[in-house]
């Protein structure tokens, strides 16, 4: 029996120690890890706690990313809760198991700490692998602190081991600015979290001997796309539990989230829509832009990136007062507009109010987004309002050096 | 012969894939494909012919349609020694009681290792063209080889 885990009303943890803490009280059966900068110290805190009798589970350290992520696949279709984590080209290893996982309706938790992908070779935060993820076919939560990190971790075990979803869940946080900045964070104690989380509930499990099963069968023309169907319709439908958890957790803590959380978006002229860690950034500059200018800025932001919730972003936004959007995407587009302003366009063409939308890359590599930058790029926005057109390129780029960058005009309303 | 042992006689009506198609609200979660109909209990105590194994499980589906060679059985020669049984890759030699009754055509790819592993003079399996029938092949069987003296 594993060891109670001391805790006081209130410790200072940064993110990766918060989301190993919530791993630790899953009691989880089967850790496959392998290290990556910045998510390391998940993996290292757990395996402390493994090796000093806090954890009941097994720590299985492997050779890759991709034998992490297939020990997680091979532990789960035994029947154990299954977890690991990662950051950047450890999670571009895992791809190809990540699309296993989600299709053998695996429901590991994966806890990403968001980081650059090569190359140039980049430690530091940005989107890039939260980006590679997204048809993967899990559900990504998005947590914007330390504290969020926390409660997202229990909550996604819960969401994803739910009967009704089973499928895997990743628990995003921003590289560095979440994962190695020291906050307050209020944890549960370890029976109210495990009370919460709650026993395991196995499906199909290989250990069950008395209904012997094959997993991750081959289908070729003839069954596949069935399969493929079935999957979606059940992340589609994972909201409904997703909503559901989230409001038990409320409350047992207090502490409310919501699929798309937003902020003074009742009266918003302009809003921005941005994930991660910037999303407070982005709320202390509209407060202020607020009371010093008078513009009227709210901020979107959706706390589960997968399945995207076009119907919520859809009600946030479709509002006679709000007149434009800027999609703010932290990840090297490769090409097109940001993966965040396609999302959001693609909900707003079947609004009433049809805002004008705009995109921004920003922060790639870890390049660090200021208050005034955001700032900066709201009153742009109040601008298209004010002009009734946008007056900018649709795609900038915010932080760059050298001369501006752009892409596309706008044909509506000059 | 032992009723019901060999793969035609209860299984191996169907090529892998005939199994009813349903829809997408049908299909089990996460390509989960159950070996057997009920639970099972005991399962090692019951011969194959005995366990209600599903209509995904193979034991009920030829998988053997590629083979171009087949290996022929000999009981006249045969001493159930069953080196061929340990040695088959897909369980496609039949044997009761330590008692070698024949090749299972639904599952057997044609590798040849039991007639590579067998150890009479002359061998008790040999490998024919599919075309070949097994009658046939029986009544042209070689004669035992003599040991050439040095």
């Amino acid at each position: 029996m594993a060891k109670k885990f001391e805790l006081n009303e209130v410790e200072v943890w940064d993110g990766n120690y918060a989301a190993s803490q919530a791993l630790r009280q899953a009691q989880v059966d089967v850790v496959a890890a392998y290290p990556i900068t910045p998510s390391t110290p998940i993996v290292e805190n757990y395996g402390a706690y493994q090796a000093n009798g806090f954890v009941d589970g097994e720590f299985v350290m492997v050779e890759s990313e991709h034998g992490a992520m297939s020990g997680c696949v091979g532990a789960a279709a035994a029947g154990g809760r299954v977890a690991t984590a990662t950051s950047s080209q450890g999670f571009a290893l895992m791809t190809e198991v990540l699309y296993q996982a989600s299709g053998m309706r695996m429901p590991i938790v994966l806890t990403v700490v968001n980081r650059a992908l090569a190359s140039p070779l980049n430690v530091r935060g940005d989107h890039s692998d939260m980006y590679l993820g997204r048809d993967s076919g899990w559900i990504q939560l998005d947590a914007f602190n330390s504290q969020e990190a926390y409660d997202l971790t229990l909550c996604a075990f819960k969401i994803a081991e739910h009967l009704d979803v089973r499928l895997p869940t990743m628990v995003h946080q921003d590289g560095f600015t979440t994962s190695h900045k020291a906050q307050n964070v209020r944890p549960l104690q370890d029976e109210v979290a495990y009370k919460f989380v709650g026993d395991y509930k196995p499906v199909d499990d290989m250990l069950d001997f008395t209904r012997p099963v094959t997993h991750g069968a081959q289908t070729e023309e003839d069954w596949h796309f069935e399969h493929k169907a079935k999957q979606h319709k059940a992340l589609m439908d994972s909201p409904k539990v997703i909503d559901e958890v989230f409001k038990e957790f409320k409350e047992l803590t207090g502490r409310e989230y919501k699929r798309v959380e937003s902020y003074m978006m009742d009266d918003a002229e302009v809003a921005m829509v941005i994930l991660g860690s910037s999303v407070e950034t982005a709320v202390l500059a509209a407060k202020e832009l607020r009371e010093k200018e008078g513009i009227k800025v709210g901020i979107i932001a959706p706390r589960n990136f997968r399945p995207f919730p076009f119907d919520l972003i859809r009600d946030e936004l479709d509002r006679e007062n709000l007149k434009a959007v800027v999609c703010m995407d932290k990840s090297a587009p490769g090409g097109a507009m940001g993966a965040l302003f396609n999302e959001v366009a693609g909900a707003l063409t079947s609004t009433k109010a049809r805002p004008m939308v705009t995109n921004y890359i920003y922060g790639l590599g870890g390049r660090d987004f200021s208050i005034e930058e955001a700032q900066r790029i709201m009153k742009e926005q109040k601008a298209h309002a004010d002009a009734g057109h946008i007056t900018t390129q649709i795609q900038q780029f915010s932080g760059v050096r050298g001369p501006k960058l752009g892409f596309y005009e706008t044909r509506r309303g000059k | 012969m032992s009723k019901g042992v060999l793969a035609t006689d209860k299984r191996g009506v169907r090529e892998l894939g005939a199994e009813k198609k349903v829809g997408w609200d049908e299909v089990p979660q996460g390509v989960v494909l159950n070996s057997f109909d009920d639970n099972v209990d005991n399962l090692s105590h019951l011969r194959p012919e005995e366990r209600p194994y599903s209509d995904f499980n193979s034991f009920t589906a030829t998988v053997a349609s590629w083979r171009v060679i087949k290996p022929v059985y000999n009981r006249d020669i045969c001493i159930d020694c069953q080196n061929c049984w340990v040695w088959c890759p897909d369980t496609s030699i039949i044997s009761r009681d330590k008692q070698m009754i024949g090749i299972d055509y639904d599952h057997c790819k044609g590798c040849g290792v039991c007639v590579e592993v067998c150890p009479t003079n002359p061998k008790s399996l040999l490998m024919f063209t599919e075309a070949v029938d097994n009658e046939e092949a029986l009544s042209g069987w070689p004669e035992k080889k003599k040991k050439e003296k040095k």
